[in-house]
């Protein structure tokens, strides 16, 4: 039995291999989406670091160019310089230690035990004017310097509890020291995101149930995984991050048109991944070659003017910065990491290679069309995958799926089917102070998993597609 | 060849790939009931629904139907990590579906990955780690245990992964991740009874902004791994995962068989007395058809907590 030992330059050369040089994948480049999170979730901004580009916190609008070249993880704050407010790296922030380590003095200690009886709330707590505040900022007061003038000049400060006394000063901060951590947008955060902010836009996808979806349809290298995606490239992209440079990703669509998949371009794929990202429309990829099925055709809102290149990015999407080019369906400049022109995704398939998955059947098959008619998807649709090949279907409501799963099993296409519900709960875990969070999310959609089978009594054969 | 996961083209599920000698197979027979078998010339399986000489599979796509001589039949289908996950033998507790993929999505893992993991345990994570990293990266997992550490090698050797796991005979709660790690890893997943212990190692080896998982059963262990990694970690995060699963049942007259595991579904009393039966059973109208869902009776109740962590980046 050997153990295979890869050597430092070997996991370098692994890494490049995919397409994403070590460098890149942890470093912020020129041209690059970035997801900024600023005072720990309270805002989510996705933007690109083009020339131009720009965050406002508050009243003061900061040029995003100090952020190229630093790694995903950075915190930033907004200082005050010779030429206007801008964002300048800051050490990480320690405030959320300092909890934990009071509380371990403190114990149990009874002499200490405080409790907000005798505070009343009346607004005439701090001495401080807004007046003052701005005067001590014309001087150049950093923002913690500010907080610390706060605190100082509050009269109910010293009587809160500790935990107290830290939300205090937490909000203050957030106020006056507003924070900026740049993330690497990746499926978890851009996810996440929209389920946090726009849910609706991407059909109220959970992280969780995302994340099925992906393992069930056994999404993989060399997959050729067939997608049905109207959550705007949510699953197009998570789908492509996961398959990496190999295989093939079809997103297909009924009608003429195909969905908006804009979503994809936050998550940094590589051109080598981007290339794998192809558009075929199901009247292409059925065997009939016939008109696309009656029952699944495209709802209103797919028609669109013109043509999918030069399709409008959605201008309602406030995740996205004025004069973000992020959703700019004309890429200027060239890839910064292969000097090449970068590759869109979501190109024509051509016609080789769809005869090749005609041929060979798709390995994977995921459906996320909330508004559709399930049923007559997944007879359109399972049919091109290969046989033992893993479907997942993402749905809202549970009765179509269980028709669907009704149906598949009558007509003996698919075995091992489940109707999942995922279910997902976060805790917040400090001292003296587990709990459950007091809010939660309660539905994260149904999924329909199954596998295709060969229903063919005769034991199978191999069949020859290339008629 | 097996195909767990596809290491180049040749080895993807296809109409045009057939079973061949030396392939694993997983052997459905119904819904809770599969089985590994390595196909092999001369080879039978015997169960409940006859004998299925192996020679007959050999030839035919995955996916096939096939027959035993008395005339029973089970699905032949490619092995998947899933399947793997729910056909392996349990050497310890495992890691289902709601957690494996929770955790492959958190941590961040795409092809060309470096992942440390520790315990193997009886390596379903591990084979669905695999899949994550392939085919250009790696997963070094690391388990105390020789013997267990010894079954899961075999394991991934039969199922085609060796060039993307290496496993490990190490105590990595008293020992740490090995030095050669340092500041090369991009993920690191910690099963152990008491992983703070492993945290300062695992932060050593991570790359900044990289992600950590830690998976315990019990809120205590949870809550000493969130103290210990607070000094060095952000944005700590726990959650709990789970599913529940619904099942589906037909609402008519007519009695009808459910093939999978030959159970009737049966009608509902009170709708005998207006029925009348359809002269052809597919030609079931809306009116007097339709199916019902509710979620299944048992479920499991826990599994762990899922603490997620990051690399605090250093402003140097």
């Amino acid at each position: 039995m050997e153990e295979e030992k890869l050597t430092g330059s070997e996991e370098t050369s692994a890494a490049k291999a995919n397409g994403l040089s070590e460098v890149n994948r942890g470093v912020a480049w020129d041209g690059c989406s970035v997801l900024l999170d600023i005072n720990d979730g309270d805002r989510l901004v996705f933007s690109r670091l083009s020339p131009s580009a720009s965050i406002k916190i508050g009243n003061k609008k900061c040029s995003l160019r100090p952020l190229v070249g630093c790694p995903f993880g950075s915190l930033f704050t907004v200082e005050t310089g010779p030429s206007g407010p801008h964002l300048s790296r800051s050490a990480p922030s320690s405030t959320g230690n300092c909890v934990e380590e009071i509380s371990k003095d403190e114990g149990q200690s009874v002499n200490e035990i405080r409790d907000n009886r005798s505070l009343i709330d009346n607004n005439t707590a701090q001495s401080l004017s807004s007046e003052d505040i701005e005067a001590m900022r014309s001087e150049g007061a950093t923002g913690d310097e500010i907080v610390k003038a706060l605190i100082a000049n509050s009269s109910t400060f010293e009587k809160k509890t500790v935990f107290s006394q830290e939300k205090y000063k937490l909000k203050k901060q957030k106020k006056y020291a507003p924070k900026v951590l740049l993330r690497r947008p990746s499926m978890r955060s851009i996810c996440e995101t929209y389920f946090k902010k726009h849910p609706q836009r991407t059909g109220f996808m959970r992280v969780d149930t995302l994340s099925m979806l992906l393992s069930m349809a056994n999404v993989g290298p060399y997959s050729d995984a067939l997608v049905l995606d109207k959550l705007g490239g949510l699953v197009v992209g998570s789908v492509a991050e996961r398959v990496g440079g190999t295989g093939y990703i079809c997103s297909t669509y009924f009608g003429t048109v195909p969905y908006q998949i804009d979503i994809v371009r936050m998550f940094n794929l590589s051109s080598d991944v981007c290339a794998r990202i192809l558009q075929a429309p199901f009247s292409d990829l059925s065997p009939l070659q016939n008109a696309p099925s009656e029952c699944a055709m495209s709802d209103p809102s797919d028609v669109r003017p013109g043509s999918p290149e030069t399709a409008q990015p959605d201008p309602s999407n406030e995740l996205l910065q004025d004069g973000d080019s992020l959703l700019d369906s004309r890429d200027n400049g060239d890839d910064t990491l292969t000097g090449q022109k970068p590759v869109k995704p979501g190109r024509k398939a051509p016609p080789e290679i769809v005869k090749s998955w005609k041929d060979n059947g798709f390995t994977s098959l995921i459906i996320a069309a909330p508004e559709m008619d399930v049923e007559s998807l997944i007879m359109d649709l399972l049919p091109l995958l290969a046989y033992s090949a893993p479907f997942a279907i993402y749905h809202q409501y549970l009765q179509p799926l269980a028709t669907c799963m009704h149906k598949l099993q009558a007509s003996k296409m698919a075995i091992g089917m489940q109707i999942s519900e995922p279910w997902l709960r976060e805790y917040q875990v400090l001292p003296w102070r587990t709990h459950p969070h007091m809010q939660m999310n309660a539905f994260g959609g149904y999924i329909l998993s199954g596998i295709r089978i060969s229903n063919s009594n005769t034991g199978g054969v191999i069949e020859d597609k290339a008629a | 060849m097996t195909m767990m996961v596809a290491v180049d083209d040749a080895q993807k599920l296809s109409f045009k790939r057939p079973i061949a000698d030396g392939d694993t197979v997983i052997v459905y027979e119904r819904h809770d009931c599969m089985r590994a078998v390595t196909v092999s010339p001369g080879s039978e399986l015997q169960n409940r629904f006859g004998v299925f000489k192996h020679s007959d599979w050999v030839g035919k796509p995955f996916g096939s139907k096939v027959f035993s001589s008395k005339g029973g039949f089970v699905f032949l289908l490619a092995p998947t990590p899933q399947l793997w996950t729910l056909v392996l033998s349990h050497r310890t507790q495992i890691l289902y579906l709601p957690d494996i993929s929770f955790v492959v999505s958190y941590l961040e893992i795409v092809p060309g990955c470096v992942v440390l993991e520790s315990g193997t345990g009886s390596g379903s994570l591990s084979t669905s780690l695999a899949r994550a990293v392939a085919p250009s990266g790696h997963l070094f997992t690391f388990d105390f245990h020789e013997q267990r550490a010894s079954s899961a090698r075999a394991d991934f050797q039969r199922n085609g992964l060796t060039s993307l796991i290496t496993v490990t005979v190490r105590d990595i709660q008293g020992e740490g991740f090995p030095k050669e790690h340092e500041g090369s890893v991009d993920a690191v997943f910690l099963d152990l009874p008491q992983p703070w212990l492993a945290i300062p190692s695992a932060s050593r080896c991570l790359k900044p902004d990289a992600v950590l998982c830690s998976f315990s059963p019990c809120i205590e262990q949870v809550q000493r791994t969130c103290e210990t990694l607070r000094s060095s970690f952000t944005d700590i995060r726990t959650f709990e995962v789970l599913v529940r699963s619904y099942e589906i049942k037909e609402h008519c007259f007519a009695k009808s068989v459910s093939e999978e595991d030959g159970s009737p579904v049966g009608p509902p009393p009170q709708k005998r007395k207006q029925s009348t039966l359809p002269a052809n059973k597919s030609e079931k109208t809306e009116s007097n058809f339709s199916v019902m869902a509710k979620p299944c009776n048992t479920a499991r109740g826990h599994t762990g907590y899922l603490t997620f962590a990051r690399l605090t980046v250093l402003s140097n």
